[in-house]
């Protein structure tokens, strides 16, 4: 897709931010080194980077959560230096996080309006609350949504577009958005473009980051390359993807979905989901994984792919249904002897479900299996530390050491210790939710290949991913839900991404229309239950 | 990533002995507080603090409210509070005298029995958490109103003598108060089980994240019952001290002692939003308490103002410690 042509006034000062010999430490680690940059108005600057190589990190300086060590900031003509999130965004600054910042148990509107409720004489005025908060919603597609209930109980990418509505309700002129599209999928990331567009044509100056590199090209004008502190340089946003990976990494990387498929259909069956069902949530879901095979899951937000993944593995139960693990039957919500079995999960947001964020990356990749390695109730310490930092290096996780805090670490690098966890466990069926989220493109490899490992030994993975290329890349099968039900399953060699989407966006309401799917023969109750309508993908661009 | 850049962030913070003398300190704010009060209170009192005799008085004085505190740590590193801890000391130690005078079991079965009793009144605490749901707050408000009532039903509200299984717990060994032995072998146990131990290392990770503890397949359930239970022994071994130093189970014994346990844990450097904590700094957030209130006594200040300077104190300790940890990050 080409970049987009011209701004609205030459003429006028366009220099938004500017960054001068910028520098950060954190403790011994030198992580930002005299960093030179200029954001101007009406441009999306795309910064790149492997994990940890201090994307996060320079936007929290500019929006005032960290401190710089050295040099200075100039925005909007005047040098500032911000102490606070508030004072950034009184200034104009908006930043959207990488990692999700909502307080679960208040409202969806309350969220989006936090630190800046409307309020009369101290008192919150309601009323303004909806209002404002129906409108910031309705430009990030999500008009229907209730804004009264908690945002705990929304999905991760509902919650992320809350965040953007949030960022959005800001009058910005500079908006920084920190991976936000990693967790949606095409059809919102496209939503989230066209706002940008929108944007951008109102004189808003922005810092993108993400691990995709085809959005570089599709939404920014230039990109700015980071590695390991440095800024390599900064460069049009057509540069050709392959240049960008050799900045990024400092290496070419051949094959961005390196699988090696082994074709035979009749091995053994390691995970066999019979006729699933989980309120309206899940459909009479049928699903058998094969050793040495990559099932993929796709399809939209809300389809169910989390609730399936999280039914088999045993985080939550369900009604009817059998799951079988290498021919052993499970209890439902029996997530301990998932485990036993060789179950293992990857959730979809680590930092709420995958990590205890203070205790070390040691500890961390060791909780599955801290108790089968104890004698007498006492951990085996060096036991665990050593295999540990085994598996830690076997994934290539970029650490000081395994007693460093896993919250100290960059996001992709987190996302690998979670990994680590199910590796060091041995585990023979691994589900995958949102694998990939936040990683970084040399990273993703380094995943890939070890999925590529764990299968070439004789396990299978069962991957819901909302990232197309990568369930078309590295899946022998792939299986799309819809509305709670699986819909179809296509062959990843034959495969294209229009026929996957055309299977997750199809109208499954009218009951003849399940497909590949049998009916249900179980339970009364759940088919006649018609799948929820909240999760329904963004209409338009949300242009305004 | 190559090795090379793997090698790069692993580059140290020296290990010469200046940093680590400085980073010793700046990581035992705690200790260094202790080390300062005892030098002041060295000069105040015209040096009456640091003799043999009172040091012995303040470890004496210290072991029940540090004994409490060990096992408050466990409940508030899993992201829990124990408020129940004084009144399950005053409940066991009135079970155990009550077995021996009453029921006449053996001097060893009434102790046995009381310690056990701990353990239960802490494993129903844990049951209320883990699957009743209920806040720990609130299932231990109840089980403190619950089992101080106890304590009084049994009693008929009077002390009543101990077995001399419990009053050994108030005696000496040699020269060596058995106070002080007990508070050194239920601070190592504390410190043992944290950190070598499963169900330790399980605390630190429900307290961290209980959701992520329980997809990683740690048994959340079962631990926060171990949590309580550990709670309410170690609640009932301070109580056999108490009553063994007055030879006798008083049904208002260690009344309020729930809060001086927290303000304990909390000064040694534990988080109450759970996670954090070491048996190290419960010892010395105790110690800081005692040593206060020791200081007090020899400066002869009034016990009313002891109170208000005891809660500046612990105001002053924790806000501190905020300030030294965001110093750090930052
Ligand atoms: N609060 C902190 N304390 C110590 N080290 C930190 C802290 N925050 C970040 N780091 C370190 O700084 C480096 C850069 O981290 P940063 O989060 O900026 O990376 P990133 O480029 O955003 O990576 P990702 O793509 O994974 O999000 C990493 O090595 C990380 O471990
Ligand atoms: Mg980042």
């Amino acid at each position: 897709m080409a970049t987009w042509a011209g701004r609205e006034d030459p003429s006028a000062p366009t220099e938004l931010l500017r960054l001068t010999g910028v520098s950060k430490s954190f403790g011994p680690v030198s992580v930002l080194r005299g960093i030179d940059l200029t954001v101007h108005r009406g441009e999306v600057m795309v910064l790149l980077g492997e994990n940890g190589a201090g994307k996060s990190t320079l936007i929290k300086l500019i929006a005032g959560i960290h401190r710089l060590d050295s040099g200075s900031i100039q925005f909007d003509g005047v040098p500032v230096q911000f102490h606070s999130v508030a004072q950034g965004e009184a200034a104009g600054i908006a930043t959207i996080h990488q990692e999700l910042n909502n307080v679960p148990q208040l409202s969806v509107a309350e969220n989006i309006l936090l630190g800046r409720l409307p309020s009369r004489a101290g008192f919150v005025t309601p009323g303004a609350i909806r209002r404002r908060a129906r409108q910031a919603l309705a430009r990030v597609g999500l008009s229907d949504l209730d804004v009264d209930q908690p945002v705990g109980r929304l999905g991760v990418a509902h919650q992320q577009l809350i965040e953007i509505a949030h960022a959005l309700d800001v009058e910005a002129k500079l908006l920084i958005l920190d991976e936000p599209t990693a967790a949606l999928t095409a059809e919102e990331i496209s939503a989230l473009f066209a706002i940008m567009v929108d944007l951008r044509s109102r004189g808003v100056g922005m810092i993108f980051i993400s691990h995709h590199l085809d959005e570089v090209a599709r939404v920014g004008d230039r990109v700015a390359v980071l590695r390991d502190g440095d800024l390599i340089d900064v460069v049009p946003a057509d540069t050709d993807q392959a240049r960008l990976v050799r900045m990024m990494v400092g290496r070419d990387i051949a094959d961005q979905y390196p699988r090696h498929r082994q074709t035979d259909g009749e091995s053994e069956v390691l995970l066999d989901v019979e006729h699933l069902c989980q309120g309206k949530r899940l459909l009479d879901i049928c699903l058998r994984a094969r050793a040495g095979e990559v099932v993929g899951l796709a399809g939209l937000v809300g389809a169910g792919r989390t609730e399936l993944l999280r039914a088999i593995f045993g985080a939550d139960h369900y009604d009817t249904g059998v799951v079988q693990v290498c021919g052993r039957r499970l209890a439902s919500g029996r997530l301990r002897q998932g485990i036993r079995e060789g179950l293992g999960l990857v959730p979809e947001d680590r930092k709420s479900q995958g990590l205890v964020a203070q205790a070390s990356v040691r500890e961390n990749i060791g909780y599955a299996t801290l108790a089968s390695t104890a004698h007498a109730g006492f951990v085996d310490r060096a036991g665990q530390a050593g295999r540990a930092e085994a598996v830690a290096r076997r994934l290539r996780v970029r650490m000081r050491d395994v007693d460093q805090p896993v919250a100290d670490l960059s996001g992709g690098n987190q996302q690998k210790v979670v990994f680590a966890r199910w590796a060091l466990a041995g585990s023979q069926v691994l589900l995958l939710d949102e694998p990939t989220r936040g990683v970084d493109v040399g990273a993703r490899v380094e995943i890939y290949e070890f999925i590529n490992d764990i299968t070439a030994a004789g396990a299978t993975v069962v991957m819901a991913s909302s990232d197309l290329p990568e369930v078309l890349g590295m899946s022998d099968r792939i299986v799309v839900m819809n509305s709670g039900r699986i819909v179809g399953e296509i062959p990843a060699d034959q495969a294209t991404s229009d026929q996957v989407m055309a299977l997750a966006v199809r109208d499954v309401e009218s009951p003849e229309a399940s497909g590949g799917a049998n009916p249900p023969e179980v339970s009364g109750e759940t088919d006649r239950a018609q799948a929820p309508n909240h999760g329904d993908p963004i209409k338009d661009g949300g242009n305004r | 990533m190559t090795t090379g850049q793997v090698g790069a962030v692993r580059r140290r913070a020296g290990q010469d002995p200046k940093t680590w003398s400085r980073r010793f300190v700046a990581n035992n704010g705690p200790l260094m507080g202790l080390v300062v009060l005892c030098v002041i209170l060295e000069f105040a009192s015209h040096h009456v603090f640091l003799t043999a005799g009172n040091l012995s008085n303040v470890l004496v004085q210290a072991s029940t409210i540090a004994v409490l505190a060990f096992g408050q740590t466990f409940v508030i590193v899993a992201a829990g509070i124990d408020l129940s801890v004084g009144s399950a000391a005053g409940l066991t130690a009135m079970v155990s005298a009550w077995m021996f005078t009453s029921a006449q079991f053996p001097a060893g079965i009434a102790l046995a029995a009381g310690l056990a009793c701990g353990v239960v009144v802490g494993a129903v605490n844990g049951l209320a958490v883990a699957w009743g749901k209920l806040p720990s707050f609130i299932a231990t408000l109840a089980m403190l109103s619950i089992a101080r009532g106890l304590t009084f039903v049994i009693s008929g509200g009077k002390p009543i003598p101990t077995p001399s299984s419990v009053s050994f717990f108030g005696s000496m060994i040699g020269p060596i108060p058995v106070p002080i032995i007990v508070l050194a072998v239920m601070g190592i146990a504390c410190a043992v089980v944290l950190n070598l131990t499963v169900i330790g290392r399980s605390m630190y990770a429900v307290g961290g994240n209980i959701e992520a503890a329980r997809l990683a397949g740690l048994p959340v359930k079962r631990i926060l019952v171990t949590v309580f239970a550990l709670s309410g022994l170690f609640a009932a071994v301070a109580g056999m001290v108490i009553a063994g130093r007055l030879q006798s189970a008083q049904p208002g014994a260690a009344t309020g002692y729930e809060l001086n346990s927290i303000a304990a844990v909390v000064i040694g450097g534990a988080s109450l939003a759970g996670g954090v904590g070491r048996a190290s700094g419960t010892l010395v957030g105790a110690l800081i308490l005692t040593v206060i209130n020791n200081g007090l006594n020899l400066l002869n200040v009034s016990a009313f103002w002891q109170q208000v300077v005891m809660g500046v104190v612990i105001a002053l300790a924790v806000f501190i410690d905020v300030i030294r940890h965001k110093g750090l990050s930052h």
